[in-house]
């Protein structure tokens, strides 16, 4: 047996993942010892960290085919990797921003909420590396159990144990089908690599198309419900409603993107030469009638809730068509690069507009921690004029009106179908943002043309600087999205070898 | 009859036997134990089959780890003596829609086996046996090609570990919080004493309101520990 050397596992380029689940173990460690006056320093290593790791992932950036693969070709390195790591250090460190203070004014301040969402966010990232459906699916336990464990923080609340056993129910189910899936891929294509599947499939060595199709059905099912998208978002409403609200804000984001990175690394990796119809891959159709399904009912269904943490569940499914739509885009050969990138593009900005969303949330939520309701938002303009200011922003950016990150995304996402030739597609796309802007804005008039109680909250410092953050972010991408368009528009995807 | 067949027939009814008691065993404990002796019997098989060591891990892990850490849980629960929901109308359908499908099953993979579909197995020779299944071998393929999947499970369970303590120990009370808690019960036993003093001199009245008041928070205190 031959043994792999170190330059063969070529660690360093595996280190934003796996280094940030070492460094959660560092976190854990630390935040055993530490007396409660000293529990800051959760915060600063986990930001520490973060912040460290995301300078070193810019490095990660177009690196040499050579180093582009790393522990014999488990691991693939490269731009497409290095973007979604890049998605998920930001969501990781505005969750932990998010998280410091209201998990102490509502009495669950627990040390080890930090590095179980390091470990998620690691998870997150490894199913965007993935280059074996092994990892992916370990990779997707990694993503989910922190996130079960989180939702389930505020026990013995009976929502938020509620939240957390069905979360963990019905994804210990959709993991089932996603290892159903890829056994099935296995036994047609006798290999979990995912170049190798590529190459088998396009020579044709595959033992039976039927097996290889229902195992991709049952893969695309179980990444679905990691994304929440119709008919698989059941659980969404409800485990965002009774998950801490800062969890909340991190899971509809973090689990989204790892969801999307394994769905476009698997389906475009390794399965793009599913024989469809004309040039399209055979799973195109599947995917933009999920796309469209989803559009619709998210959008449709938000409108009717008061609680803004189920209003944002349902705008999150929403959400997950829109990027559903680039995935089916990417279906088409000629369009392929570009939906990747569009997709990726709308990943980012949706992580700065939700977890702006979500840390206003978390701000105007009461120290009694009952689910803040849209009437909440009354007159915050009054009370809290620069909270209200980022929050209408980051309601016009979901919704998809300029000067924002949302509009920049959503055109690049209906440009992709378009140029896939699904103007059907995009124009359901249209509709249903025109049908989302009377959920999303009822906020802003809430907040600047009703009366409210006229009592200002306490200022909340770190959550703060998240709003802040966020704001500048979705505005920035708003504004100048060639920053960011250059580095994903870098992100190819390709199967290994010839 | 070889002696492999005959061994294959005795194994495989002692198995098929367990697995029909665990079903209609009425008790919990007597399915738990029903179920390793199933499982054991598939160790058996796979050491029919030349892979000694996943007949070993089958043992270690399912018939012994994982059926202890079940026998616990029924224990705990208290729940030896299970209602097996037969009489609950909404899930009477299931026993014969399992009975069905476990039919169709049977029927589906003896056609396949039958019309040939399914190729029928090589005997393994004594190559194969030293090459396949063995400990070294599995070994090799875990920590070379699958390293990364191997570690990223490590995380993973550190990540239920935690979960699990999350989820099932009480906060710890802090110093902080401890020290107001103390705080509280201190001020509360004062206006006791001074209800009980003020009672004591009022005549005809007892204390037995004050003494209420007393026994509602004393629990409230120890419970974090």
């Amino acid at each position: 047996m031959e043994l792999p050397t170190l330059q063969d596992l070529n660690l360093a380029v595996t280190l934003p993942s796996m280094g940030l689940a070492l460094w959660a173990c560092v976190v854990l460690a630390v935040g055993l010892f530490l007396p409660e006056r000293r529990r800051h320093w959760n915060l600063v290593l986990s930001l520490g960290g973060i912040v460290a790791l995301f300078l070193y992932n810019l490095t990660l950036f177009d690196l040499p085919a050579d180093r582009q693969s790393a522990f014999l070709g488990m691991y693939r390195a490269d731009n497409f990797t290095a973007f979604v790591n890049l998605i998920a250090l930001v969501t990781a460190f505005f969750g932990v921003l998010m998280a410091y203070e209201y998990l102490k004014r509502t009495h669950i301040d627990r040390g080890e909420y930090y590095p179980l969402l390091l470990i998620s966010t690691s998870g997150a990232m490894l199913m965007g590396a993935s280059g074996d459906l092994a990892v992916l699916f370990v990779a997707l336990e990694l993503l989910s159990i922190p996130l079960y464990i989180m939702s389930g923080l505020r026990r013995p609340n009976a929502a938020s144990e509620e939240s957390a056993l069905k979360y963990f129910l019905l994804g210990a189910f959709s993991s089932a089908f996603l290892v159903y899936g890829v056994a099935l891929v296995y036994g047609a294509a006798g290999s979990t690599d995912l170049s190798e599947i590529f190459h088998r499939v396009n020579a044709g060595l595959i033992l039976d198309q039927g097996l290889l199709l229902a195992g991709a059905g049952l893969m695309l099912v179980g990444l679905g419900f990691k994304v929440a998208a119709v008919p698989f978002h059941m659980w969404t409403p409800d485990v965002y409603q009774g998950a801490p609200t800062a969890v909340t804000g991190y899971m509809s984001v973090g689990a989204k993107l790892g969801g999307f990175a394994g769905l476009l690394r698997v389906f475009i990796v390794a399965l793009p030469a599913v024989s469809g119809a004309g040039d399209a891959t055979g799973w195109q159709d599947t995917i933009a009638l999920i796309a469209a399904l989803t559009m619709i009912l998210g959008n449709v269904v938000a409108i009717a809730q008061r609680d803004v943490k189920r209003m944002l569940g349902y705008s999150s499914i929403a959400h997950a068509g829109y990027i559903l739509m680039g995935a089916a885009a990417a279906g088409s050969p000629d369009v392929r690069d570009f939906a990747v990138s569009a997709s990726l593009f709308y990943l980012l900005a949706y992580a700065f507009t939700n977890l702006g969303a979500f840390a206003v949330t978390v701000a105007i939520e009461k120290d009694d921690a009952t689910n803040p309701q849209l009437d909440d938002f009354n007159g915050l303009s009054k009370t809290r004029p620069v909270l209200a200011l980022a929050m209408a922003l980051f309601m016009l950016s979901l919704t998809g009106i300029p000067p924002t990150a949302g509009v920049v995304g959503k055109f690049f996402l209906f440009q992709a179908a378009v140029n896939a030739g699904m103007v059907w597609l995009a124009l359901i796309g249209v509709i249903t943002s025109v049908v989302s802007a009377f959920y999303y804005l009822r906020i802003v008039v809430n907040m600047y043309l009703r009366e409210g109680p006229g009592e200002a909250q306490a200022q909340r410092s770190f959550l703060g600087v998240a709003v802040g953050l966020a704001a500048v972010g979705t505005f920035v991408l708003g504004v100048a999205p060639v920053l960011f368009l250059d580095l994903a528009q870098r992100a190819v995807l390709v199967a290994l070898g010839g | 009859m070889g002696l492999e067949t005959f061994l294959f027939i005795i194994v495989g009814a002692v198995a098929v036997a367990a697995a029909a008691g665990m079903l209609f065993s009425k008790s919990g404990i007597h399915s738990a134990l029903f179920l390793v002796l199933n499982l054991a019997c598939v160790a058996v098989f796979y050491l029919m089959l030349s892979a000694p060591f996943m007949a070993m891990v089958q043992i270690t892990v399912y018939a012994g780890a994982i059926m202890v850490l079940f026998l616990f849980v029924i224990m705990l629960l208290g729940s030896e003596r299970i209602d097996l929901g037969l009489t609950d109308r909404r899930l009477g359908f299931q026993t014969p829609a399992a009975f069905a499908l476990a039919v169709l099953f049977i029927v589906v993979v003896a056609a396949a086996v039958l019309t040939g579909q399914i190729p029928a197995p090589q005997p393994v020779n004594d190559v194969q046996a030293t090459t396949h299944g063995g400990p070294g071998e599995v070994g090799a393929v875990l920590y070379t090609r699958y390293l990364l999947p191997f570690e990223m499970v490590a995380v993973l369970l550190l990540a239920a570990t935690i979960g699990a303590v999350v989820l099932a120990r009480d906060v710890i009370p802090t110093k902080r919080s401890q020290r107001a808690q103390m705080g509280r019960i201190r001020e509360l036993r004062q206006m006791i004493t001074t209800i009980e003093t003020e009672a004591a001199s009022a005549p005809g009245a007892d204390g037995e309101g004050a003494e209420e008041e007393a026994a509602a928070p004393a629990p409230a205190a120890p419970a974090g520990e």
